[in-house]
């Protein structure tokens, strides 16, 4: 009888958990249209968010173009297809890559970030301490920093698989020494710019919500204790890596059904 | 903390950053810059069978891209799939007497509509009918011909 009871806490507590956070992302929408009459707060965010994730994307993109180069051309030259590997890269990239490990870095970069930055303002009742003076935290605090994942996802997708495709092309034809001429032409035969490309930024936008939406909220609902918000940033990266593989799923099915 | 200006700054360049790479994606990766068919003009051929003929497969003349295929579907009345292509508008000049095949490219390759020009005066207009279509190669078929053929010969008598 005790795991019955065991299970239905659990699941009563994982319900409510979800509930709240839907009301608090209804809340976050709602409050963000204010937010363009002082968008000089988003801009301090994307700044925490997009600018200070750069580095690592770029690098991240630059070594997953460059494995993945070296790696198709070991199945592809068997083949005798090696010219195709502009298009293995650049597909791989755009599709899933891109946005999949930018989510991901991401999610361990700038989400666990947010998480502890809210989680520590509410620890320290910073927050409770704007409700005080009748500001309201949720647009002034949370918002702004929703919405710099949000813009910040794709730009930082698209720079990911565009440094990818230039790290495979440094591979390829620097390296292995296939036809430059080949890899661009037949990259640009095979890639479909609203079939791969854009879906691949709605991906990175429907994961860009995700992992914010799940970064705040994390950080608002942390325990406000020391501990709290160190498991409040861990569930955040473990939750939004989750979430973001599992809808990649969802989004693939949906997306490249027939192509 | 920076300051508000050089944050601003950064913020731009990192938005003229992801702008840019995501214009790089649009026309160096994929294919935006060729406007696929300019002004084109819709022609239609019967195949007794398209083998593995696709929506988008390119429409090929001596081997360069005049179209693409935009529509498959399949005739009710003759049993014969029938296929819509969108050939460009530099192309008008296309006899009337055109064949049209389904070919490979490569032994794996993709499956494509290969146009032979004729000897007409009449140039193909939009909606007009190709005539002289042919079939698609099946190797399946191609193999049982083979077989069926091999197993009717008389034996060779031995010497």
């Amino acid at each position: 009888m005790n795991l019955f009871a065991y299970l239905g806490a659990w699941a009563m507590g994982t319900f409510e958990r979800v509930g709240r956070a839907s009301l608090f992302l209804y809340e976050i929408v709602a409050g963000s249209g204010q937010l363009f009459r002082r968008f000089t707060l988003v801009i301090q965010q994307v700044y925490a968010v997009g600018v200070l994730t750069l580095l690592i994307i770029m690098v991240s993109g630059l070594f997953v173009g460059m494995v993945l180069g070296l790696q198709g051309y070991n199945t592809l030259v068997k083949f005798g297809a090696e010219e195709s590997l502009g298009l293995l890269v650049s597909l791989s990239l755009v599709r899933e890559l891109g946005p999949v490990v930018t989510a991901l870095l991401f999610a361990g970069r700038a989400g666990s970030a947010l998480t502890a930055e809210i989680g520590l303002m509410k620890a320290t009742e910073q927050l409770a301490g704007m409700e005080m003076m009748a500001v309201n935290p949720v647009t002034r605090v949370i918002a702004p920093r929703f919405l710099a994942g949000v813009i910040a996802m794709p730009l930082l997708a698209a720079m990911f698989s565009a440094v990818g495709v230039l790290g495979g092309h440094l591979v390829s034809v620097g390296l292995l020494g296939v036809d430059a001429g080949s890899f661009w032409s037949q990259m640009q035969s095979g890639v479909d710019f609203y079939d791969d490309i854009l879906n691949g930024v709605i991906k990175s936008a429907v994961f860009g919500v995700v992992v914010s939406w799940i970064a705040v909220f994390e950080g608002y609902d942390a325990v406000p204790t020391s501990e709290g918000v160190s498991r409040a940033t861990n569930r955040t990266v473990v939750y939004s890596s989750l979430a973001v593989l599992g809808l990649d799923f969802v989004l693939t099915a949906l997306m490249f059904k027939g192509v | 903390m920076v300051g508000k200006k050089t944050l601003e700054i950064w913020v731009g360049i990192f938005v003229a950053a992801g702008i840019a790479a995501l214009a790089m994606l649009a026309f160096r990766v994929g294919n935006l810059t060729a406007a696929d068919v300019v002004d084109g003009y819709k022609v239609r051929a019967y195949f007794e069978n398209i083998g593995g003929l696709k929506v988008k497969s390119p429409v090929t003349m001596a081997g360069v891209r005049v179209g693409r295929v935009t529509e498959i579907f399949f005739d009710n009345e003759s049993y014969r799939a029938v296929v819509v292509m969108n050939i460009d508008g530099r192309y008008r000049k296309i006899p009337k007497d055109t064949g049209a095949s389904i070919n490979t490219s490569g032994l794996l390759g993709e499956q494509y509509v290969g146009l032979d020009p004729g000897g007409d005066e009449e140039y193909l207009r939009d909606g007009d009918k190709i005539t002289l279509a042919q079939s698609a190669i099946v190797l399946e078929k191609l193999v049982s011909h083979f077989l069926f053929s091999q197993a009717e010969k008389p034996p060779q008598p031995k010497k």
